[in-house]
């Protein structure tokens, strides 16, 4: 039977894959969650977590190096290592905004927020699915579903502007908020690279099975 | 460098070939490039080998076998009436699976294809030049008149490729060049391709699919068919190939998943 | 191997072995006596110790030369032929059979053959001549397999490395198969003339003369050789007759060894330059 060995490598990778996806998911809904209700215990826990997303990151970068150097894979073996190598690392970065967006929760302490927040949460929800549909569309080897994922990012994007400028008038109006508008600022900001890169990995997913890269969000900042 | 001479060296049409009544290969066309290394590849029985020995006439010499469609060789084609089958194997040389030197010395085998053509030039001077074009020359330039039998594996396949540079054709097809040596050996007949064929058009078969990968610029993928025929599946560059062939048989293949 | 199948093969091998120094032990000693300088020089006469193989050496040695000389080229050009050149069909098939078959024909057979054909349809009288013919026929079947089979076992991949350097077929012959060839050829050669030095019966039926006291001094000439004087002398009464039959056996024998050992030192030769 041809590389049973191989296959199931390959398997147990793409479920440590999916696993790692699943924590960073969280991790973006917790952050935010967590500044939200103001739940420093959250943000704290949002932040450690942090270190084992890395530390998964490397344990997959470094199973496809072995796979690629035991196997020698070729076509779309080839294409599935190298993707998901990709996918690991843009999976972590996006972990490091969740962290950087826990870590602004506890800068703000107990300060009040701005305002209530509605536009911030919507941009996590976004993304979060956003990363759920690229992930099941890498499950399902599903090309269309990944281009999906383009389309929720000029959404991620719009709430994004809106939000810019809400807080700019905030600034303008009241120099005192400055501080705490540029923190949410910061936190709108790390959601919208968060979506991006979802889409990155949307990429990956149609690399992966046409063995084309597409820049799929071409024209945006 | 502007060149007149057109890209394809051979242009394979519509090849039909016949053991007998046995139909071995089935309308093969291809294109084989000039200065570029072409690897044939597929799984055994699928007539690679009797393939390679179309592009040098070879199986002319098995009885009963007959060839449909043809081959272009630079324009002219290779089994037309006016063309000499020994005057063709001179200018397409042709190395085997197993080393195969003469039971004579060193430099009687590389000699060899110059006596029988009529060289007429210095015999040691063409000797020393093949020997050096197939990194060989500093290895045996101090026993030229030894066995050829004394030297190691992949040695005596360097000498093999020596003796066929010998009468300078401008093809060399390879029959599994590097399947009967040891890994260190092999990787010195790679880099020796890889420099050939600078001046040289080379067809390689292989059923090692890192080596095709390694030191071919093209691919072709040949498959046996239900009929028993051998036919051509997939033909493209092989970075193209490996990474991201068009048929999901040469996937099949080339992913070892093909059973 | 079991120790019950060791020791027949020991038992054999020992009687085997016995049978023949006892046969070699038992000339020896009859002939010592009369291997002297008179054995070579003197014709055979009436009485023994006049009596030498004089006639009968120069004749096996004219007779000999003769034979290589026709069977030579005739079978290792058969040979080549029918293996290289003839097409493979019934006809070629047919005289492969029969070529086998030949070579095992009792030897009287050619004896009669060669009276017939060559002593007297083409008038060559009882001479040197006639009997190097008879025993070329002799012989061929010999040659001719012992050189096909030669060249048969001349792997196919020299050929092949030959042809695809782009050589015709005669060139790949005279270069590659012929030379790998070669000590089998030899080896050939070798049992053809051995076997042609020690055959009496044709040569009596050639020659019919065993009492000669003088050399052939050309191919037309009557002869005798050795094989027959021998015979001549152990069909004599007396006793010294049957030591000097088993002087000429040494020397018969002393000429067949040497015969083939130096076609074993050559084919060693060739081998050695082949396949070291």
């Amino acid at each position: 039977m041809p590389r049973l060995d191989f296959d199931r490598s390959l398997r147990i990778l793409q479920d440590e894959l999916l696993a790692l996806g699943s924590m960073v998911e969280k991790a973006v809904i917790n952050s935010v969650d967590s500044l939200k209700r103001r739940d420093l215990e959250l943000s704290r826990q949002v932040v450690q977590q942090d270190d084992v997303i890395d530390k998964m990151r490397y344990e997959i970068e470094e199973k496809c190096i072995d796979l690629i150097a035991k196997q020698q894979p070729f076509a779309q073996d080839l294409r599935t290592v190298i993707a998901t190598l990709h996918i690991a690392v843009e999976l972590e970065r996006m972990g490091d905004y969740a962290e950087g967006i826990a870590k602004i929760s506890l800068l703000m302490g107990d300060q009040a927020p701005l305002k209530p927040l509605i536009d911030i949460p919507r941009m996590a929800d976004k993304a979060t699915k956003m990363l759920r549909r690229a992930l099941d569309a890498l499950v399902n080897r599903d090309v269309v579903a990944a281009k999906v994922v383009c389309n929720d990012d000029d959404e991620v994007d719009a709430l994004y502007d809106q939000v810019y400028r809400e807080l700019l008038t905030f600034m303008i109006q009241d120099p005192k908020t400055i501080q705490r508008a540029t923190y949410l600022l910061w936190v709108a900001h790390d959601l919208e690279r968060t979506a991006d890169r979802a889409t990155n990995i949307a990429e990956r997913v149609i690399y992966l099975v046409t063995g084309k890269l597409v820049e799929l969000n071409v024209g945006k900042g | 460098m502007t060149s007149e001479k057109p890209s394809a060296r051979f242009k394979a049409d519509n090849l039909n070939f016949y053991y007998g009544t046995f139909k071995a290969l089935k309308n093969i066309s291809l294109e084989v490039k000039r200065n570029k290394v072409t690897a044939l590849i597929g799984p055994s029985g699928c007539g690679k080998s009797t393939f390679l020995r179309c592009f040098n006439r070879m199986n002319d010499l098995i009885p009963h076998t007959r060839v449909e469609g043809n081959i272009l060789f630079d324009g002219n084609d290779l089994y037309g009436p006016t063309v000499d089958p020994v005057e063709i194997r001179s200018r397409i040389g042709m190395v085997f699976q197993k080393p195969n030197p003469f039971p004579k010395s060193i430099f009687d085998n590389v000699a060899f294809g110059l006596k029988i053509n009529g060289y007429k030039g210095d015999h040691k001077e063409a000797v020393e030049r093949s020997l050096r074009r197939a990194a060989l020359w500093n290895e045996v330039k101090d026993r030229l008149n030894k066995s050829a039998y004394a030297l190691s594996g992949g040695q005596q396949q360097r000498l093999c490729i020596a003796r066929a540079l010998a009468v300078e054709p401008e093809v060399i097809l390879m029959d599994e060049p590097a399947s009967a040596l040891d890994p260190i050996a092999t990787l010195a007949i790679e880099e020796l391709i890889r420099d050939l064929v600078r001046d040289v058009t080379i067809l390689i078969v292989t059923h090692n699919m890192q080596q095709a990968a390694r030191v071919s610029d093209e691919t072709a993928f040949l498959m046996v068919g239900e009929d028993r025929a051998g036919y051509l599946v997939e033909h493209g560059d092989t970075g193209q190939i490996f990474t991201n062939p068009r048929d999901e048989k040469t996937e099949a293949y080339i992913t070892g998943r093909f059973s | 191997m079991g120790k019950g199948a060791y020791v027949v093969f020991i038992l054999t091998f020992i009687a085997g072995i016995f049978g023949l120094v006892t046969l070699l032990a038992q000339v020896l000693i009859q002939g010592w006596d009369w291997l002297t300088p008179g054995l070579i020089f003197n014709y055979p006469s009436r009485f023994p110790s006049q009596a030498g193989l004089r006639s009968a050496l120069m004749g096996t040695v004219w007779v000999m030369s003769i034979t290589a000389g026709f069977s030579i080229p005739i079978g290792i050009g058969a040979a080549i032929y029918l293996e290289e050149y003839a097409p493979k069909n019934w006809l070629t098939r047919l005289i492969e059979v029969n070529i086998s078959n030949l070579a095992g024909v009792p030897s009287i057979i050619y004896g009669l053959l060669g009276l017939a054909l060559f002593v007297q349809w083409l008038a060559l009288g009882r001479s040197v001549l006639a009997g190097a013919l008879t025993m070329t026929l002799l012989i061929l079947p010999i040659i001719i397999l012992a050189s096909r089979e030669a060249i048969r076992a001349v792997p196919r991949t020299y050929r092949e490395a030959a042809y695809a350097l782009g050589a015709t077929h005669w060139q790949v012959d005279k270069s590659v198969t012929l030379p790998a060839a070669f000590p089998g050829i030899l080896t050939g050669i070798i049992l053809g003339m051995s076997r042609a030095i020690g055959e009496s019966a044709p040569m009596i039926a050639i020659s019919a003369l065993v009492y000669l006291t003088f050399v052939p001094s050309s191919p037309m000439d009557r002869f005798t050789v050795l094989p027959i004087q021998i015979f001549n002398w152990i069909s004599r009464p007396q006793e010294d007759f049957r030591s000097l039959a088993a002087a000429g056996i040494v020397v018969l024998l002393v000429i067949l060894l040497s015969m083939n050992g130096i076609a074993i030192y050559l084919r060693n030769r060739f081998q050695k330059r082949s396949h070291d």
